[in-house]
């Protein structure tokens, strides 16, 4: 019975737990196993608001029940607690509040179902008008300019997404201009604001592109990025358009109609400018090419000029060699002609002492001294007086 | 275009810079051209090179809000960002 005594008594070797090493085990336990927070829907009940803002409150079901608290920040936030009862979905992380040892859901947001429910339909049916319109098309989308010089950024002028577009824009791209169109992007108004400020951006010269953004913020306050009328004017927007509202998981519907979708406005930023060295690197291989290709056409000139010489000089032998070709011919010709060739068949010519040639009777006067010329030279000769 | 075009379009937009010199090297590349016509596209190449790299190196970005002013018209205004 050895093991049933180590369980009735702590043995030397049994390590022995405080409760708070427990609550913090178990503590840890909860947050190893559900690192995220979780939606759980339940009725909200017993809700206290206490003086320091946090609200404590009991959320159950048939079977269940799990004590809940929202602290002063998110509660804020949420406003004024639903009346008891209400049926609400709650985001929170499970956890145990270690001094009680009490299990319990760490709260940051309280939604009653109702107006969640009233939310998802209407955005659903947005959703199906724009779709059967066509603005999701993939036909629609249009490519986003290489080089984006001049661009229109629709956003709240105090939100992080105007500095967060500024910022990666100046590193990347600063010989661009950043045209800020001031817009309530949540809450009471931004619907109206946002409308106006995209129909403003049709009114800019010389626009490259439209980024629509938000920084970061409630899932809730997207509500203005899926309203009907400020898709439909984001998609009558003439230049290419970014659609960056903040949120790396939802997506609201201006993301669907807008030709390019970015997680955050910087991403936003990085897709609408080109980045400064890549051009600069682009700059210095056109200057290679632009060199090269003189070089080439400087190449193929002189080719071309050295053609020329060798044609010119080929059209001048030949022209030579007709010519002389020509004289040989004519020589030819003169020879045949040529008395020595008749002297040498046997023929001789009288020269007169003068060296005429004699060729009439009457010039041969008897006792008169000539030259006969023959083929090889003169003999002397006289007329029988 | 002549030298002179080229140093005055220094005001036209890089992307214009850029797509002009990009046409430049493909037709220096590609064309069998004149001597001359070579020559002139090298030098406004050169150019718009020169102008290009001056616009990247000087630029600061210019933010400015936009507003529509009473009369419709639109003001635009220096923002710090």
């Amino acid at each position: 019975m050895t093991l049933s005594l180590a369980f009735n008594v702590p043995s030397a070797t049994d390590q022995v737990w405080s409760v708070g090493q427990l609550n913090a085990s178990v503590k840890r336990l909860f947050e190893k196993h559900a690192p995220n927070p979780l939606w759980v829907r339940g009725e909200m009940v017993q809700c206290k608001v206490w003086s320091s803002g946090h609200w404590y409150f009991t959320l159950r079901d048939k079977r269940s029940q799990v004590r809940c608290c929202l602290f002063g920040l998110n509660a804020a936030r949420a406003g004024k607690p639903p009346a008891d009862g209400t049926e609400v979905y709650v985001l929170g992380r499970p956890g145990l509040y270690e001094d009680k040892g009490d299990f319990q859901l760490i709260v940051s947001r309280v939604l009653p179902t109702a107006s969640v429910g009233g939310q998802q339909q209407e955005l659903e049916r947005v959703k199906a008008a724009l779709q059967q319109d066509g603005l999701f098309d993939a036909a629609r989308k249009r490519p986003l300019p290489k080089y984006a010089s001049i661009i229109a950024l629709v956003t709240s002028r105090d939100g992080a997404a105007l500095h967060d577009v500024a910022t990666v824009t100046r590193k990347r791209w600063p010989c661009a201009q950043l045209l800020v169109i001031s817009a309530r992007v949540q809450g009471d108004g931004a619907v109206g604001e946002l409308v106006q400020a995209l129909r403003l951006v049709n009114r800019i010269p010389r626009l490259d592109l439209c980024i629509l953004g938000r920084g970061g913020g409630a899932r809730e306050d997207l509500a203005a990025f899926n309203s009907e009328a400020v898709c439909r004017t984001l998609a009558e927007v003439r230049v290419p358009t970014i659609s960056a509202v903040g949120h790396e998981v939802d997506i609201s519907l201006t993301d669907l109609v807008a030709d390019v979708r970015a997680a955050t406005p910087s991403a936003a930023a990085e897709l609408a400018v080109a980045d400064r060295q890549d051009v600069s690197r682009l700059l210095d291989d056109l200057s290679v090419r632009l060199a090269s290709g003189l070089g080439g056409r400087t190449r193929l000139g002189f080719e071309r000029l050295a053609r020329a010489e060798d044609r010119l000089q080929a059209a001048l032998q030949s022209a030579v060699r007709s010519q002389r070709s020509r004289a040989d011919r004519l020589a030819a010709q003169l020879d045949a002609l040529s008395p020595l060739r008749v002297l040498g068949r046997g023929y001789a010519v009288p020269l007169g002492t003068d060296g005429r040639v004699l060729k009439r009777r009457a010039e041969f006067t008897p006792g008169r001294s000539f030259q006969l010329q023959v083929v090889d030279g003169e003999v002397p000769a006289r007329v029988e007086p | 275009m002549t030298r002179k075009d080229a140093a005055n379009s220094a005001t036209a937009s890089v992307t214009e810079e850029l797509a002009r010199l990009e046409e430049i090297v493909r037709r220096l590349e590609a064309e069998d051209l004149e001597l001359d016509s070579a020559l002139a596209l090298f030098e406004e190449g050169v150019a718009r090179l020169r102008a290009a790299r001056e616009r990247l190196a000087a630029a600061e970005l210019k933010v400015q809000a936009v507003l529509e002013e009473a009369s419709g018209d639109l003001r635009y205004t220096k923002l710090d960002a």
